[in-house]
């Protein structure tokens, strides 16, 4: 026999369901005057804003209408935080699916091509889903992340397209032949 | 020169802790689960950074579910629900953000999407949050949600269930989770519990009823103790210019 190891182990995870919005942005799900949502403006008034717009598709290739996402990222100068300065959270349009991102261009952090982390939580997802957004313009040969995927079509489905000055588009593919590259972090 | 580095990182997650992505008793997670393998790859800061609140932001009657909608109790059967957010080496987690939702007394929640027979209570909105203490406690005050079907196998019902929304200290130790009443007959009937297939990892989505936190006269108490990954730290040696 051997000493027990004391470590606890994680809480499990469970869907955040189809009501998630009544807990994590009140207001938005039509809940007035108890707080104010969180997250709407992750670098408020700073800087060469961007603009990204996606859709989160499921495995029929339709677009959910019901996910939270949230994101978290550096600052142009390629730091993060203090606070929530960088953390947004993020709902999609309840007719059309579509979401954006109103945010600053990451900087290069600890080595890293600039990139958004992703947090997708929905019904139907039962532990929620990471994966980042990097940009086409930047040199992404040396970044840790990307140099550990063996297949280049699946590293292609983490960087966004350009739609625009300043603006990007990147879908989230949760099922089938175009499905995101998820990251166990 | 200094021979090792330290850096920090989280321990890895151990997937067997949590549902699995694609349960088919569960239909809706049949569409959205990904059939490709997680990419696994070290810690970078990004995930070891987050986002953080503070105390200032939580107003008064934020964790109380019973008060914060219209400042007129909500119906049911007043609770108090409290615990401990900690990480895997059980040190406690201070100054992170919990948020909850939950259905009213009835098991009707207050959104346009519910349109279950359960009337509204007026005076119920159905979210709250709060930030732990020093020590990692924290505590709301609320009616305990009722039991409600939903549209799933031909006669599904939701176990009465608090969903939870925890911060860590950083992004990827973020987690949603719901927390379930002792003594409830319908959680072993739950396809969404039983996404989870360890039963150990199962109980301890289950709140225990705690007496020592009642209040007389006034409320009971559910004791739910919470573990988010841990973070430690990896050291490596430097290695000489040029090697
Ligand atoms: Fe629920």
């Amino acid at each position: 026999m051997v000493q027990k190891l004391d470590h606890l182990r994680e809480t499990p995870s469970q869907t955040a369901g189809p009501y998630v919005h009544i807990g994590c942005t009140p207001n938005f799900a039509g809940i007035q005057g108890v707080f104010d949502d969180l997250g709407a403006d992750p670098f408020p008034g700073e800087g060469d804003r961007i603009t990204i717009t996606g859709r989160v598709i499921d495995g029929f290739g339709t677009p959910i209408k019901d996910p939270m996402i949230e994101t978290w990222q550096a600052g142009a100068g390629g730091t993060y935080g203090p606070g929530t300065r960088g953390w947004a959270r993020i709902v999609t349009d309840p007719e059309t699916g579509e979401w954006s991102l109103n945010t600053v261009k990451p900087g290069a952090a600890d080595g890293q091509a600039p990139h958004i982390a992703v947090w997708i939580v929905a019904r139907g997802i039962n532990l929620g889903l990471n994966t980042r957004i990097y940009f086409p313009e930047d040199d992404h040969s040396a970044d840790p992340l990307l140099s550990r995927v063996e297949h280049r079509h699946r590293a292609e489905t983490l960087i966004a397209k350009a739609t625009g000055p300043s603006a990007y588009a990147i879908d989230f593919v949760l099922q089938g032949a175009n499905e995101t590259l998820f990251l166990d972090i | 020169m200094q021979r090792w580095q330290m850096t920090e990182r989280l321990i890895p997650r151990d997937l067997s802790a949590h549902p699995r992505a694609y349960a088919p008793d569960y239909k809706t997670s049949v569409s959205r689960s990904p059939n490709q393998p997680l990419l696994s790859f070290p810690t970078t800061q990004t995930e070891i950074t987050g986002p953080t609140f503070g105390h200032d932001m939580i107003g008064q009657h934020d964790n109380n579910l019973i008060l914060n909608f219209t400042g007129q109790p909500a119906i049911g059967e007043r609770i108090i629900v409290h615990g401990r957010l900690m990480d895997e080496y059980a040190r406690p987690l201070p100054g992170c953000l919990i948020e909850v939702w939950q259905a009213n007394a009835g098991g009707r929640y207050r959104h346009k999407k519910d349109g279950y027979l359960a009337p509204l209570d007026p005076n119920f909105g159905g979210c709250g949050r709060t930030i732990t203490d020093a020590d990692g406690r924290y505590e709301f005050l609320t009616v305990r949600p009722g039991a409600y079907p939903w549209p799933n196998r031909a006669n599904d019902w939701r176990p009465m269930h608090i969903h939870f929304s925890v911060f860590g200290h950083s992004f990827g130790q973020r987690l949603i989770t719901q927390m379930y009443f002792e003594g409830d007959p319908l959680i072993a009937r739950c396809p969404i519990v039983k996404t989870i297939e360890d039963q150990t990892q199962i109980d301890r989505l289950v709140a225990p009823l705690d007496m020592t936190m009642a209040q007389p006269l006034d409320c009971l108490a559910y004791k739910f103790d919470i573990v988010l990954r841990g973070r430690t730290q990896t050291r490596f040696e430097n290695r000489p210019e040029g090697m």
